[in-house]
């Protein structure tokens, strides 16, 4: 279990521009924060520094867990749940085989029927997924959240492409997920449709 | 941990065996070229004999090549590799498993092709087998190369055309080690070609996943 993330005097850097410089911000378990900032602004990098993918120009990221804190990106990754604006879906492999895969490769065992039936694509399971639109490859990207069992979840425009329906989906696992513990970081310029605390990013 | 990295490796063979796969792409290029060099230079054997083990084993290589430059970059583009960096799988073990794919998916049958293909160039018994167990251990190094060079280029857009440039060069030595042992074992020598050949692919298959990995982290930082 994860029980809150802190991040002191971040400052990220790409190429030689700086994006944005020392930034602090506190999330509890059970609390969901919304990134916000115009275009450019640096959600996406904020999002890729938490998971690790970047490192910091400066100051750092702690994951505190009831084992220790987590101060490593790469290890601090083994408790994310990612859902990036790529749709990470091969258009060969069926809706079914694409989330099984999913679930063997993080270690989750579990059916996916129920994951694949409640977003809604149940009826898709046998679909190759070069037939699914941008909104159902969205929700299985939600299904992929669901399967993943991560307490920590960054998402990058999560209600992009997504129906009034799907939407409403997405702020309902929000919900639920942060109900039992888990944390939510966003990065939107929708309202997220739950209770969240803001972080705005400025330009540097 | 063998669930995580086994599941990768059956995506990735799955990948390469379905519709827009590789596999069977790399197969039949290796067999047209294997086809067309007899046609063009005509019917000696002798001469043919002579040159099969250097024109199968670059016909070999560029058909492995064909299907490198997607081995990172496919996931790269879609935001797979996203995913993957943050399974339970280190970086090192994900470029094991995708290794292991691409040589179940085209080096092994690749080799396995091979003595067919010989008989094309009236290729003596020993030289077929000599060319079909150089092949055997020489193809594994020819994706551990490829495998580098695949996770340097995965985030360029023509990354496919630059690849041939950056990893051909490192594989002469599999070329030459192992087209010599064909035409040693036609010639009736005993040389050392093939063991210098197992070295080479032992120290090309033991440092890639380093490599690689260590080129993935670079990517997906930028």
């Amino acid at each position: 279990m994860i029980s809150s993330l802190v991040a002191e005097k971040l400052t990220c850097v790409r190429g030689e521009r700086r994006i944005f410089a020392d930034l602090d911000f506190q999330v509890a378990a059970g609390e969901a924060l919304v990134v916000e900032g115009a275009n450019g602004a640096g959600k996406t990098s904020l999002l890729r520094l938490i998971a690790g993918f970047l490192t910091p120009a400066s100051g750092g990221i702690v994951l505190n867990t009831d084992k220790g804190a987590i101060a490593d990106g790469e290890e601090r990754g083994r408790h994310i749940g990612w859902l990036g604006h790529h749709d990470a879906v091969k258009p060969q492999m069926d809706v079914g085989e694409q989330l099984e895969f999913f679930a063997r490769l993080y270690g989750a065992g579990g059916d996916v029927k129920p994951v694949l039936e409640r977003v809604g694509i149940a009826r898709q399971r046998e679909l190759p997924c070069r037939y699914l639109s941008a909104g159902q490859k969205k929700r299985l990207g939600l299904a992929r959240l669901l399967m993943s069992g991560r307490g920590l979840w960054l998402l990058d425009e999560p209600f992009a492409a997504l129906d009034t329906a799907g939407r409403a989906l997405a702020a309902d696992l929000m919900r639920a997920h942060c109900a039992t513990g888990g944390m939510v970081i966003a990065a939107t310029h929708d309202p997220l449709g739950l209770e969240a605390r803001s972080l705005r990013l400025e330009a540097a | 941990m063998s669930g995580p990295f086994l599941s990768l490796v059956l995506r990735d063979l799955r990948l390469a065996s379905r519709s827009g796969g590789s596999a069977a792409l790399a197969l039949a290029f290796f067999a047209l070229v294997a086809t067309l060099v007899p046609l063009g230079v005509g019917a000696n054997l002798n001469l043919l004999a002579r040159i099969a083990g250097g024109v199968l084993w670059v016909g070999a290589v560029l058909a492995a090549l064909l299907s490198l430059d997607r081995l990172y970059q496919g996931d790269f583009d879609d935001g797979s590799l996203d995913l993957i960096a943050l399974s339970p799988l280190s970086l090192e073990q994900v470029a094991v498993a995708k290794l292991l794919a691409h040589w179940f998916s085209t080096g092994l049958p690749l080799t396995l092709l091979s003595p067919l293909l010989a008989l094309l160039f009236g290729l003596p018994g020993p030289g077929t087998w000599a060319l079909f167990v150089s092949l055997l251990i020489g193809t594994p190094a020819v994706s551990a190369v490829g495998a580098i060079g695949a996770s340097l280029t995965l985030s360029l857009k023509r990354g496919g055309l630059i690849l041939p440039l950056i990893i051909l060069p490192l594989l002469a030595p599999a070329v030459i080690f192992g087209a010599g042992a064909v035409t040693a074992a036609v010639d009736h020598l005993s040389n050392g070609a093939l063991g210098l050949l197992a070295a080479f692919a032992a120290a090309a298959v033991l440092l890639s996943p380093f490599a690689a990995a260590a080129c993935v982290r670079l990517n997906l930082a930028g």
